[in-house]
């Protein structure tokens, strides 16, 4: 089943204003270029905890989860 | 349209810290209880709260309620509740030490004790010296405790509605409170959440500014449905600026950094706080800080190319502490100001944080307005708790550690009023009127056959832009004046908004444009009630009212010592008095006096 791209949109909204700044900047960039396959490792990532992801996206601990790595990445670039 | 229709014994808008408190007290005491929110719970924006919660323990520092009311209603610059603020201190420890039970994992004392560290504002002896009064959990306390509530929540078989975001209140003839209505995202549907007691716990609404702390969630979703459903608004022209906000970003660093020994410096290295706050210097209150920033930028002594922010320094500290005690403030300053605050002072500027007034409730979390000449009628069957509510704890001006401490205290208390007029009898699941979705519907139906609009994002720019131009730190007669021209134009645009996407499900466009029309009541409500108060106050300074013998700190009590009201239909204010008596006789009231550092 295809994952619904305003979903994952909706669930860029976090409740830390440091990962909205960082996903403001994704969804501009880079959301609408997203295969499915991208889609769904960003939707995975997105069930994190919201300090997690921003640990990852700010470098302070190391993404190890082979699956999130391209969408860190691209978090990080923003 | 065909609209759903559930029935619960109450409703709670809101799944932050205020709403899951509140919560916890209906499911444990059996009630069918639904909570709505927007997002998943435990990415409600109390996750985001640093520095701790108040309570006077003792664990580490002498200590009692009494200090802390006094210290809270001095914060409030005399315009917080005296009967509330009591209530609150003194139901401190009980709420800090129940979070405990609920496995909250707070920092300890060598001893075993709640580890509490010093906060800007706290006293010991009224206000002789700092105080170690906030309770944390290192710099995550709002995301430790949100976890430690959403999972007593699961346990007490709460139901929760994620993604869903509640529209409108529903009131009934006689003004009573029966419901809301909202719309699930997931199928764009609107349904009636039929309830004997309705509670918001909508939290902030700081997305009104253009540089805000605030997460992109807080759009004021419950101020704004209180004020279309007739509520008035309280105080809201009371906004906190943080003072250490990081410059061009307004990611938040905690004032905690500041407790554990950080220091605001000028363009010349200066320990500038020495000059406004002898006493308190760095810790001193909010609003006295972020006032004295500005000063020192307004008067040339900012810091950088444009000289338009002043400096952070914890280099002093040792990277340990700063590690230990700090460790996500560190990222931040390198994500966001690109320093590393071991090396180098962050850049930090005040930025818009907290809303002191809200829905005007009283210590019962009941919600209140003037009616049959008296200025405190509660709303059957409505409640609120938390940012969106105004008890009024926090007055003019808030202190750190007291909106964790306010979101569990009255989070609780409504929960625990509600729970006590079900059991009286006083509340019952009253009909819902005929027309009890008309108004949701007519809005999602203009939004979706609106041509020629404007744009959301334009719109909302406009309103930050205004309220940061016209209604910021320090306030101007001649910008208020225009500013409630140029607001009162915005709102005419946002009654026009436009979207592209007419898509039902996942629809964020109509999301925001939905969030849109609750800002825009705030930032009414904000500038025609800093216009109107002609006074300084607390987080409210105006130029054309400056620090005299006759007026220090440029308050008038003697006309202003009275809460605002704003009223959406027609922008009209109304005003009702301060409550200057304490509940008890246990403590005499706190005296009028100037506020100082």
């Amino acid at each position: 089943m295809s994952i619904n791209r305003g979903r994952v949109r909706w669930q860029c909204r976090r409740a830390l204003l440091e990962l909205d700044l960082v996903f403001a900047r994704f969804l501009e960039r880079h959301f609408d270029r997203l295969d499915e396959d991208q889609l769904a490792d960003l939707d995975d990532l997105l069930r994190s905890d919201d300090y997690d992801i921003w640990a990852m996206v700010n470098g302070s601990k190391p993404c190890e989860n082979e699956r999130w790595k391209e969408m860190v990445s691209l978090l990080r670039q923003t | 349209m065909n609209v759903a229709k559930r029935t619960f014994d109450a409703v709670i808008v809101g799944a932050g810290g205020a709403g899951l408190r509140a919560a916890l007290q209906l499911s444990e005491s059996g009630l069918k209880t639904a909570v709505l929110s927007k997002v998943f719970p435990t990415r409600s924006h109390t996750v985001a709260a640093q520095g701790g919660v108040a309570a006077s323990l003792g664990n580490s520092t002498e200590d009692n309620w009494h200090w802390h009311m006094y210290d809270t209603v001095k914060g409030s610059d005399w315009l917080g509740d005296q009967d509330a603020i009591e209530f609150m201190c003194k139901k401190a420890n009980e709420v800090v030490i129940e979070l405990e039970h609920y496995g909250m994992p707070f920092d300890r004392t060598d001893n075993g004790k709640i580890y509490q560290r010093p906060f800007g504002g706290h006293s010991m002896n009224y206000g002789q010296a700092p105080v170690m009064r906030s309770c944390a959990a290192a710099d995550r306390t709002g995301h430790a405790m949100l976890h430690a509530l959403y999972q007593r929540n699961v346990r007490a078989n709460t139901q929760f509605f994620v993604e869903w975001m509640a529209l409108d209140l529903i009131r009934d003839a006689d003004g009573d409170v029966v419901g809301v209505t909202a719309l699930e995202m997931e199928t764009g549907e609107v349904s009636i959440f039929h309830a004997k007691a309705t509670i918001f716990a909508t939290g902030g609404s700081g997305r009104i500014y253009y540089s805000s702390t605030n997460a992109f969630i807080n759009t004021g979703d419950g101020v704004g449905m209180a004020a279309r459903a007739g509520i008035p608004l309280e105080d809201m022209e009371f906004w906190q600026f943080h003072p250490t906000g990081v410059a061009g970003a307004g990611v938040l660093i905690t004032e905690g950094v500041r407790g554990e020994g950080g220091i605001l410096r000028n363009s010349s290295g200066e320990r500038f706080m020495e000059r406004y706050a002898p006493n308190l210097k760095d810790l001193a209150s909010r609003d006295v800080v972020s006032r004295s920033m500005v000063t020192e930028i307004n008067e040339g002594r900012g810091c950088g190319p444009d000289k338009d922010h002043v400096m952070l320094d914890i280099t002093h500290l040792s990277p340990e502490t700063i590690m230990k005690r700090l460790p996500g403030i560190r990222e931040i300053s390198i994500q966001f100001a690109g320093v590393d605050p071991i090396k180098a002072p962050i850049p930090v500027v005040p930025t818009c944080h907290y809303q002191m007034g809200g829905i005007p409730t009283n210590f019962k979390g009941q919600v209140v307005v003037p009616k049959d000449g008296n200025p405190n009628t509660p709303v059957v069957g409505f409640y609120a708790a938390g940012e969106c509510a105004c008890a009024s704890v926090h007055g003019a001006n808030r202190l750190g550690t007291n909106s964790l401490l306010d979101l569990l205290v009255f989070g609780k208390s409504a929960g625990e009023t509600v729970v006590e007029d079900l059991q009286s009898g006083n509340l019952r699941l009253k009909p819902l009127p005929a027309d009890a979705a008309d108004v949701s519907l007519a809005r999602l139906n203009r939004l979706e056959n609106q041509k020629n609009g404007t744009q959301v994002h334009d719109v909302r720019l406009a309103m930050q832009r205004t309220m940061q131009k016209h209604a910021g730190v320090f306030r101007f007669n001649d910008l208020l004046k225009e500013g409630v021209q140029r607001i009162l134009e915005v709102a005419e645009q946002a009654k026009n908004t436009e979207i592209k996407d007419k898509s039902q499900v996942w629809n964020t466009a109509r999301t925001e444009a939905l969030e849109l029309d609750n800002l825009i009541e705030v930032a009414k409500a904000t500038m025609i009630s800093a216009e109107a108060r002609k006074e300084s106050r607390g987080a409210h300074v105006r130029d054309d009212a400056p620090d005299t013998a006759e007026h220090p700190n440029g308050r008038d009590d003697e006309n202003w010592l009275k809460h605002s009201l704003w009223f959406s239909e027609g922008n009209r204010l109304d005003y009702k008095p301060v409550n200057l008596k304490p509940m008890s006789d246990d403590v005499e009231p706190i005296a009028l006096a100037k506020r100082t550092y």
